[in-house]
């Protein structure tokens, strides 16, 4: 009897040991459960056509601060707008960010080194710009990454002018996306017509909300982290 | 609406509301009996109902106070049955340590000492010259010289030989004495020694009369724990709330050390968990660097219970001996393990935090410079990391104090309420007893003019009812019963007067609390 009862007592802290460790199996289990899709997305379009070409510096500025605030699980792809814009050959460096820190970093720099590369070897403007090919492959991506929260920066004068070949008169099928228009240049013959500027823009924004897309023009990039909140 | 209805007996407002004044005087006159009634009975009931309600939670009060008394008695006997256990072990571990062999010692002690002093006294004298020799030179010195030539030449060489002897002998015997002097005199530090371990004695002998002093001091205060001494509460009390706040103070000291503990292994806890995942709203690296410090704490807590540092777990304290070790060496082992991790998590987070600063000056374009001493924080970062999972376990006997302390804070502060509570039912409950008196005052303002009317109707009736009776005495008994009649207030107070004495009760009726009742509405 005496024997049973030292027994038990015997037993008695194994068992909370091993009800602790139970739990913080459980509790391990839990962590590794699928990830939440909390994780954001952003696609970066750059208008290189003859007007806009001048400003191809803007996207470096872009470039840097998107990276700085991304982090692990989150998607960044950065594109160029040219004559026929719904190609692959169109982006210029995409990435989605891995969970260690360690690996992030790594990626930043690829990304950055590959957009430093194409600032350094663009040489001739496209003739054309077709603004919503861009648009709709920066949809495409922001799709696939199933993230959250999907913004689209255009870096772009809104003009758009279509090679005669291209058939764009379709759906952007925006939902769910913030499109930014950043940096829109005023044309040679906004100067001479302001209220066709603005026609553009309400023309662009009235499309984009059309399709289920948010709409927001920012022209000065300094304002970026205020007006439009990544996190 | 309202317009309407108040322009409903005539077109002008002013006639129409002195209408509407009329009607309500009268109905509120009429009323007047049952108003009165209404509003006393409210009043009482209120007050009657909070008064109840007060001795409710005085009686709640009251066990609740008597139970943390109770607690806190136990409680204290309890760390005094400690305390005085503690102190005759030690007196017990002083006794068989220091003097189990006491008397033998001293003894033997003593013996030696005599010894050494008796002979170190008789060494330091200088002997006297032996007699022997001393009366044969002086019967030598004596001897008659007969101017023989040949017997003073004999005289004289026996002198010389008698002398020379002395001499001889005189010089072993000093050398003899100095020789033992000597010894005696290499001696003296042995005897110097044996002293100071005398004087040790001597003081152990005093510890343990001020061990024993200590243990009637605290043998006293449990005598007075044991016997419910409102002292010894209130000094148990004070002792409580000390320890509560010292408890405090450190458990808030090592809730910051936590802090920092966790910010410095949360961002490398996820290159080991990811930093996608997340669990709630918290992420998971967040999570997994939270579960390594209550690990930690845990394990300092198992480790002090083991050592029987702290009784937190029962379970534990009943554990055998071989049992407790084993569980004694896991959780250091843990606990060291967990210290390497986080020292080198802690390497990890400054490698990582350098490599996102070389990012941020690559992204902005600056220069980057390199960082000479860069060993030092990622040193002190690993040593931070390696130090605070050890410093975190001793959050264990804290922890105890604040458990046991808080039992008497959280009693006391629930006492605290109880009274507050209690007082502010009797002041609510005195307040709507006076609030209705107020009331039935007011309703007798609203309606003065038909009161007015009334009295002064009663006032004639009684003088008219008056008149036929003091009509058939003769004239001056009439005049002095009219100058002897109260004027008319004093004859409407005087059923009052009356109405009041039979309202009160009788000393056998009246409650114990007869104080606390409240005015009666013709009192107010």
């Amino acid at each position: 009897m005496s024997r049973t009862a030292t027994t038990f007592r015997n037993r008695a802290a194994p068992r909370g040991l091993r009800l602790a460790l139970a739990a913080l199996l459980s509790l391990f289990l839990i962590g590794c459960s699928e990830a939440a899709s909390n994780n954001r997305a952003v696609f970066v379009l750059l208008d290189i056509s003859n007007g806009y070409a001048q400003e191809r510096e803007k996207v470096q500025q872009l470039s840097a601060y998107l990276l700085s605030e991304l982090g692990a699980g989150d998607s960044l792809a950065v594109a160029f707008i040219d004559n026929s814009s719904f190609t692959e050959r169109n982006i210029i460096a995409q990435t989605t960010f891995d969970a260690r820190p360690s690996v992030v970093g790594q990626q930043k720099r690829a990304v950055l080194g590959k957009v430093q590369s194409f600032m350094e070897g663009f040489e001739t403007p496209s003739y054309h710009s077709d603004i919503t090919g861009g648009i709709l492959l920066g949809r495409d991506y922001l799709h696939g990454t199933n993230a959250e929260r999907q913004h689209l920066f255009v870096l772009s004068d809104l003009h758009e002018d279509l090679p005669p070949e291209l058939n764009r008169d379709m759906a952007l099928d925006l939902a769910g996306i913030r499109v930014v228009a950043l940096n829109v240049l005023r044309q040679r013959g906004d100067n001479n017509d302001p209220a066709a500027y603005h026609e553009r823009l309400a023309s662009w924004k009235a499309r984009v909300e059309e399709d289920g897309g948010r709409w927001q023009v920012i022209n000065e990039l300094e304002r970026l982290p205020r007006r439009v909140a990544l996190r | 609406m309202f317009s309407e209805i108040l322009t409903i007996w005539s077109d002008s407002p002013a006639l129409s509301l002195a209408i509407w004044l009329v009607i309500a005087i009268t109905l509120l006159y009429a009323g007047r009996p049952h108003a009165h009634q209404l509003l006393r009975n409210t009043g009482r009931s209120f007050y009657r109902s909070l008064r109840l309600a007060g001795a409710g939670v005085r009686q709640l009060e009251n066990r609740v106070s008597h139970r943390n008394r109770d607690v806190l008695l136990a409680a204290g006997r309890e760390e005094a049955e400690n305390a005085i256990e503690r102190e005759f072990a030690r007196v017990s571990e002083i006794v068989e340590r220091d003097l189990g062999q006491y008397p033998v010692l001293h003894r033997r002690l003593n013996e030696t000492l005599e010894k050494i002093e008796t002979d170190y006294h008789n060494s330091i004298e200088n002997k006297p010259m032996p007699r022997a020799w001393q009366e044969l030179m002086d019967t030598i010195g004596k001897l008659p010289t007969s101017g023989d030539p040949a017997v003073n030449s004999i005289l004289e060489n026996i002198r010389d030989v008698v002398q020379k002897s002395h001499d001889e002998t005189l010089e072993a015997y000093q050398s003899d004495i100095n020789e033992r002097h000597g010894i005696l005199k290499g001696m003296r530090p042995d005897w110097r020694n044996l002293g100071q371990t005398m004087g040790k004695v001597h003081e152990t002998i005093t510890g343990l009369d001020e061990r024993s002093k200590s243990i009637d001091r605290q043998m006293a205060e449990y005598e007075r724990m044991r016997n419910s001494d409102d002292e010894a509460v209130n000094t148990l009390m004070a002792s409580s709330l000390k320890q509560f706040f010292i408890s405090s103070l450190v458990l808030t000291i090592a809730v910051f050390g936590a802090i920092v503990n966790f910010h410095l292994i949360a961002m490398p806890m996820s290159e080991m968990v990811g930093g996608t995942s997340s669990i709630g709203p918290m992420a998971a690296s967040d999570v997994a660097a939270l579960v390594i410090i209550m690990v930690e704490i845990t394990m300092g807590l198992f480790l002090l219970e083991s050592l029987r540092v702290t009784h937190l777990f029962p379970v534990i304290s009943r554990l055998n001996d071989r049992m407790r070790r084993y569980l004694m060496i896991a959780s250091l082992v843990i606990l060291v393990i967990f210290a390497g991790i986080e020292s080198s998590l802690a390497y990890l987070r400054d490698m990582l935090a350098a490599d996102q600063a070389a990012l941020a000056q690559q992204l902005t374009g600056e220069a980057t410079g390199g960082t000479e001493f860069g060993w030092i924080p990622a040193m002190g970062q690993m040593l931070l990391g390696f130090i605070l999972p050890f410093a975190l376990a001793f959050v264990g006997i804290p922890l105890e104090s604040f458990v046991h302390s808080l039992r008497t804070v959280l009693g006391a502060v629930t006492l605290g309420l109880l009274r507050a509570l209690r007082v502010t039912l009797r002041v609510t409950g005195g307040l709507a007893n006076h609030l209705c008196a107020m009331l039935i005052n007011l309703y007798d303002l609203l309606i003065m003019v038909p009161l007015s009317i009334e009295r002064m109707v009663c006032y004639r009736m009684e003088n008219r009812e008056a008149a036929p009776e003091s009509a058939s005495p003769s004239e001056p008994e009439t005049v002095q019963t009219e100058a002897s009649e109260p004027p008319p207030e004093i004859q409407e107070q005087a059923p009052r007067k009356r109405s009041r004495k039979r309202a009160e009760p009788t000393a056998a009726e009246t409650p114990a609390d007869a104080d606390d009742l409240p005015l009666t509405t013709q009192e107010a």
